[in-house]
């Protein structure tokens, strides 16, 4: 199975660059598994990403064609390639600071518009390459580089923001969920429109070890506690849903959830 | 690949345009079939009559949500092969600075229109002006350099799209046309020929896109999609397209290679145009629509029998100083009439070995040829 990857990922291209207990390294291998499994040539793939720790996950590792483009706006350049060669299956991997607070205009506008990108969004919740600030997506209270005193705010709820917006298929789950999530993706990969996959990838680094979770095994458990399905969170009250993240699939074409 | 000879977008003959109309014709005579673009006042004209020819002809034309996202979409087109323009207005030039350094460093071929109005922030939004000149160059951080065309016709705003279009795609960058309010909503005959000549970008499979050993060479440009590989990034890069950014030598080189490949061709690239210059004592330097204004007082001027001449800037950037330098040496003084604060002036200045005298008009007004003609009056 290792060996059988190397074929998806460029050559000479020696090792990620992410940190130990980064979940950013599961993701890119499940990003090619669903690839792979789901039988697309490479070829005919386009990653494009931002600006960020998770924009690194295609470019340059993955063997194909690569747009690494500026902070906030691949999913506007993902968008002109997509338009004028339709032939391209456009898969976008950015960070949740690109792709939702820099960026957030052009993602909501792209599923507004239902072209077919396949977005997928690596959720660090902080902005990880600059050294842990505060993001859009960081939970309330959290200790950050510009939060010392615990984040005042409240952070988005993405895949209810791009459902709002209208993205066809939208999906949630967490690093600690790998095969979910790579059906996830394939699905993604069928799935004709606007697809959004928000993919929990905890900071070890930054959000880690300002938040007493400096090891890998803790935050991975801290991810694990905090990950409730849809079906469960269905029942629960406000309250009781405080500081969870609710993981399951979404949309706006009941078929697309199949 | 390389220069051909293509049919007109209309059928050959006289039409009675706007510079805006006729920019988006001669996108479409030199090839382009992606539009996308934000809606800004006094530009958009060039973005309706795309949306409706466009889709007339099976190109793309999207409206997108602001003006960053519009030079992003032509961009990530642009590297799926497509020849790809966008046009707007100060406020939206001002928003677009980042991706056209990104365009500049990627070596990504496009055609941004500015039909400049009066600055700046929201100024006049109706009104005319020409202060983008210096942004044009300098807009976006680090050094780079670009081409910026300067029209001053609704012919010229035609045939300097299929030039812009053809010099963004032999030489791999992003390239401008600096029009006005003046002259995108100027209404008078256009001639359309039936065949126009059109460079298309040159492809190599396999070979490095973002390196060549002559610094005067642009390097081939693959198109996504063509199993090519292609890594297209905006940080240091090195021919292949893999980050370097720790690596001083990988980023001089880039960054000294994006600069010459422009500047070594410039022989090439520049265009300017003179009037009565050959007896000169005095010469009026000039572009776009304060060049017509001009050359109506120099002619009368002459009439009178006062030595006085015209060049006309046809291309801003790369800067003509060769020939600014060499009109310096024939003449007592140079004039400069813009509607901006001395951009050209300034710049001009660096090569000229004469007085030069800058005359600003920022009212949102055309510099109308009687205040020109006073003016040198006091310099003949």
């Amino acid at each position: 199975m290792v060996r059988a990857m190397e074929e998806y990922l460029r050559p000479g291209i020696p090792t990620t660059p992410f940190c130990p207990g980064c979940g950013h390294g599961i993701l890119l291998g499940l990003i090619l598994r669903a690839i792979h499994e789901s039988s697309i040539d490479m070829r005919e793939m386009l990653f494009v990403s931002g600006i960020g720790c998770a924009a690194w996950i295609p470019s340059p590792h993955f063997d194909a064609d690569t747009l690494h483009t500026t902070h906030g706006r691949a999913i506007a350049f993902a968008t002109g390639a997509k338009l004028y060669n339709p032939k391209l299956r456009v898969m976008v991997i950015s960070g949740d600071g690109d792709l939702s607070s820099i960026g957030g205009n052009h993602l909501i506008h792209a599923a507004r518009r239902d072209i077919d990108l396949k977005v997928i969004c690596a959720n660090n919740m902080i902005y990880g390459m600059t050294g842990g600030q505060v993001a859009a997506t960081t939970p309330q209270g959290s200790i950050t580089s510009t939060t010392p005193f615990g984040n005042p705010e409240r952070p988005f709820d993405l895949c209810r923001l791009v459902e709002g917006a209208g993205g066809r298929y939208v999906a949630r789950y967490s690093v600690t969920q790998p095969l979910t999530l790579m059906e996830c993706i394939k699905k993604s990969l069928s799935c004709e429109g606007f697809s959004f996959i928000e993919v929990i990838s905890p900071c070890i680094t930054h959000f880690g070890s300002k938040n007493l979770l400096e090891s890998a095994p803790k935050i991975i458990q801290w991810a694990m506690e905090k990950c409730i399905p849809r079906e469960e969170a269905e029942g629960l009250s406000r309250e009781e849903l405080e500081g969870k993240i609710v993981t399951g699939e979404w949309g706006n074409v009941e078929a697309s959830r199949g | 690949m390389g220069w051909k000879r293509v049919k007109a977008s209309l059928p050959p003959g006289r039409y009675y345009f706007s510079g805006n109309e006729a920019v988006a014709e001669g996108a479409i005579t030199a090839g382009c079939r992606f539009y996308a673009g934000y809606p800004i006042t006094p530009s958009s004209e060039i973005m309706e009559r795309m949306a409706r020819r466009l889709g007339e002809i099976g190109g793309i034309f999207i409206q997108m949500e602001d003006e960053i996202g519009s030079i992003a979409a032509v961009i990530g087109a642009s590297w799926a092969g497509a020849k790809a323009i966008t046009a707007t207005s100060g406020p939206g030039f001002s928003l677009m600075m980042e991706n056209i350094g990104y365009a500049a460093f990627t070596e990504t071929p496009c055609v941004i229109v500015d039909i400049q109005r009066a600055g700046p922030a929201t100024g006049q939004a109706t009104r005319v002006g020409s202060g983008d000149i210096m942004q044009a160059k300098w807009g976006s951080h680090g050094d780079y350099e670009i081409i910026a065309l300067s029209p001053w016709s609704v012919q010229e705003m035609y045939d300097q799209t299929i030039q812009a279009f053809n010099l963004a795609e032999r030489y791999r960058v992003p390239t401008f046309i600096l029009g006005d309010e003046a002259v995108g909503h100027l209404r008078e005959n256009l001639e359309v020929k039936r065949w126009s000549r059109v460079f298309d970008r040159k492809k190599s499979k396999g070979r490095t896109p973002f390196d060549s050993k002559n610094p005067r060479e642009i390097p081939p440009m693959p198109a996504f999609g063509e199993g090519e590989r292609i890594l297209v990034t905006g940080s240091t890069h090195d021919g292949m397209g893999i980050r370097r950014t720790d690596d001083p030598d990988v980023h001089a080189r880039l960054v000294r290679r994006i600069n010459e490949k422009i500047l070594l061709n410039k022989g090439d690239i520049i265009d300017t145009e003179r009037f009565f210059i050959d007896d000169a004592v005095v010469a009026v330097l000039c572009y776009g629509f304060t060049a017509r204004s001009s050359l109506s007082a120099i002619k009368e001027l002459r009439e009178e029998g006062y030595k006085v001449g015209l060049m006309r800037l046809k291309t801003l950037w790369p800067f003509p100083h060769k020939q600014v330098a060499g009109l310096s040496e024939r003449v007592k003084s140079i004039f400069i009439p813009e509607m901006n604060r001395g951009q050209v002036a300034g710049e001009a200045m660096k090569s000229s070995r004469c007085e030069v005298v800058s005359f600003c008009q920022t009212n949102g007004e055309i510099i109308p040829p009687e205040v020109i003609r006073k003016q040198l009056m006091r310099l003949v």
